[in-house]
C-alpha cells in the first residue's frame, strides 16, 4: 500500500466519507473508489466501481473474482450511529456501550437539566427538540433510533421523523400498553399499520434485564440481531 | 482518545492504520495485514487490521492472538521483499495447529508493505 492512499484513507475517515479500497491481490495494485470518483489503476473499470459501491451499501468486505483476477474490496464506511431519544439513566450506559461497539452516538433531549456532559462524558448531544433534532441529524440506512423518554410528548416527535426515515432500527422504551397506546396516536397520525410495525417495543431482548445496564445491554443486542440479519438478507438477495 | 469519544480505540480499526501511518511518517518501514476472508468460527471478521514495523512493534490483530506470531514473520519478509502475500491459515494447514488455530476456523491473511 502507497503511504498517500493509507493517508487518504485516514483522511476520509475522519471526514466520515465513505471509500472502498480495492486490491489487485496479485500485483498489489490498488484503487480508491468513492461513490461519485475513484482514484487508482482500476478507475475507469466499471466492473470493478459498481462491485466496490455495492459493497460501500452492503458495509460488506470480500474478495470478489474479476475477469480471472483476485480482487479484495474492503469497504471503509463511517461508523455506524444510533440517536438516542431520551438523556435518561438507561441512555447512560446505553450511549457508553454503543460508544464501545463502534456507534456514533447523538443523545437528543430539550431538557438541560438531563442532557449535560457530566452525566454523558464523551457523548454528543443534541438540546433541540426530539422531532427539530432528529430532522437535523437525518437518520439513514446506517441509523439505528431509540426512544427513551417515555413521555410521548418527546418519544412520539422523534418516532414520526424516524419513522420516515432509512433507519435500520427504531425502538422504543415501555411496557405493551404503553405501546398500544403509541400505536394509537401514530395511526391516528396518519402512520400505516405496516410503518408502525417497524418499531421494536418494548424494545430490546426479552433477557430478563432489570438494570439500566442490562437494559442497554438488551436494547444493544437487538440492534445488533437486526444490523446483522438486515446485511445478511441483502446479501442473499 | 482523539475525538473524545470513549469508544475510540476499542472497538475501530482506525487507531491501527493511524499508527501504521505514523510509523512510516518516522521513517520506520511497515507492514499491514488483513484479514481478507474467513471460514467457521473465526474471531476476528474481514477488514480486521494488525501493523508491524521493523522493529517488531505490533498493533491490532487478526485473530484472538492465535496466528499473530506467525503473521509477524511473514509480514518482515514481505517489508524486506516489498511484494504482497496472501497467507492461509486453519483446518487444512499444520502450522495453523502449531500455532493453534483451535477455534476451528480457517483465514486469508493479505500482507503488504507500507511503501
Amino acid at each position: 500500500m502507497k503511504q498517500e492512499t493509507l493517508s487518504q484513507i485516514l483522511e476520509d475517515q475522519a471526514g466520515k466519507k465513505a471509500v472502498a479500497l480495492v486490491t489487485d491481490m496479485e500485483a498489489g495494485d490498488q484503487t480508491l473508489v468513492y461513490r461519485d470518483s475513484a482514484n487508482g489503476p482500476e478507475q475507469d473499470n466499471a466492473e470493478i466501481l459498481n462491485i466496490a459501491r455495492h459493497a460501500m451499501q452492503d458495509d460488506r468486505s470480500k474478495i470478489h473474482e474479476i475477469g480471472g483476477r483476485k480482487y479484495f474490496v474492503e469497504v471503509f464506511n463511517p461508523p455506524l450511529r444510533m440517536l438516542i431519544v431520551g438523556a435518561v439513566h438507561i441512555a447512560q450506559p446505553l450511549s457508553r456501550m454503543a460508544s464501545v461497539a463502534g456507534y456514533d452516538v447523538t443523545v437528543i433531549d430539550p431538557r438541560a437539566s438531563f442532557a449535560t456532559d457530566e452525566r454523558f462524558p464523551g457523548i454528543t448531544l443534541n438540546g433541540e427538540w426530539p422531532d427539530d433534532g432528529m430532522r437535523e441529524l437525518d437518520p439513514d440506512r446506517r441509523t439505528a433510533v431509540i426512544t427513551l423518554t417515555h413521555d410521548p410528548k418527546l418519544d412520539d416527535p422523534g418516532l414520526e421523523v424516524a419513522l420516515k426515515s432509512d433507519a435500520f432500527y427504531i425502538g422504543a422504551l415501555g411496557s405493551r400498553k404503553t405501546h398500544a397506546g403509541r400505536v394509537e396516536r401514530l395511526t391516528a397520525a396518519g402512520f400505516t399499520e405496516a410503518e408502525v410495525s417497524r418499531i421494536h417495543a418494548p424494545v430490546g431482548l426479552a433477557i430478563g434485564s432489570i438494570s439500566p445496564a442490562e437494559i442497554a445491554v438488551s436494547i444493544l443486542a437487538q440492534v445488533t440481531e437486526v444490523l446483522h440479519r438486515k446485511v445478511e438478507a441483502r446479501a442473499a438477495a | 482518545m482523539a475525538d473524545g469519544n470513549i469508544a475510540s480505540g476499542l472497538s475501530q480499526d482506525d487507531d491501527v492504520l493511524n499508527e501504521a501511518a505514523s510509523w512510516r511518517k518516522d521513517g520506520r518501514n511497515v507492514a499491514l495485514a488483513t484479514v481478507v476472508s474467513t471460514w467457521g468460527s473465526s474471531p476476528r471478521p474481514v477488514g480486521s487490521h494488525l501493523a508491524v514495523n521493523e522493529n517488531g512493534k505490533i498493533v491490532g490483530s487478526v485473530s484472538g492472538g492465535c496466528i499473530e506470531g506467525a503473521v509477524v514473520t511473514e509480514a518482515m519478509d514481505v517489508m524486506e521483499s516489498g511484494k504482497p502475500k496472501t497467507l492461509e491459515y486453519g483446518v487444512t494447514n499444520e502450522l495453523a495447529w502449531e500455532v493453534g488455530l483451535a477455534c476451528g476456523g480457517s483465514i486469508h491473511v493479505y500482507v503488504e508493505k507500507v511503501e
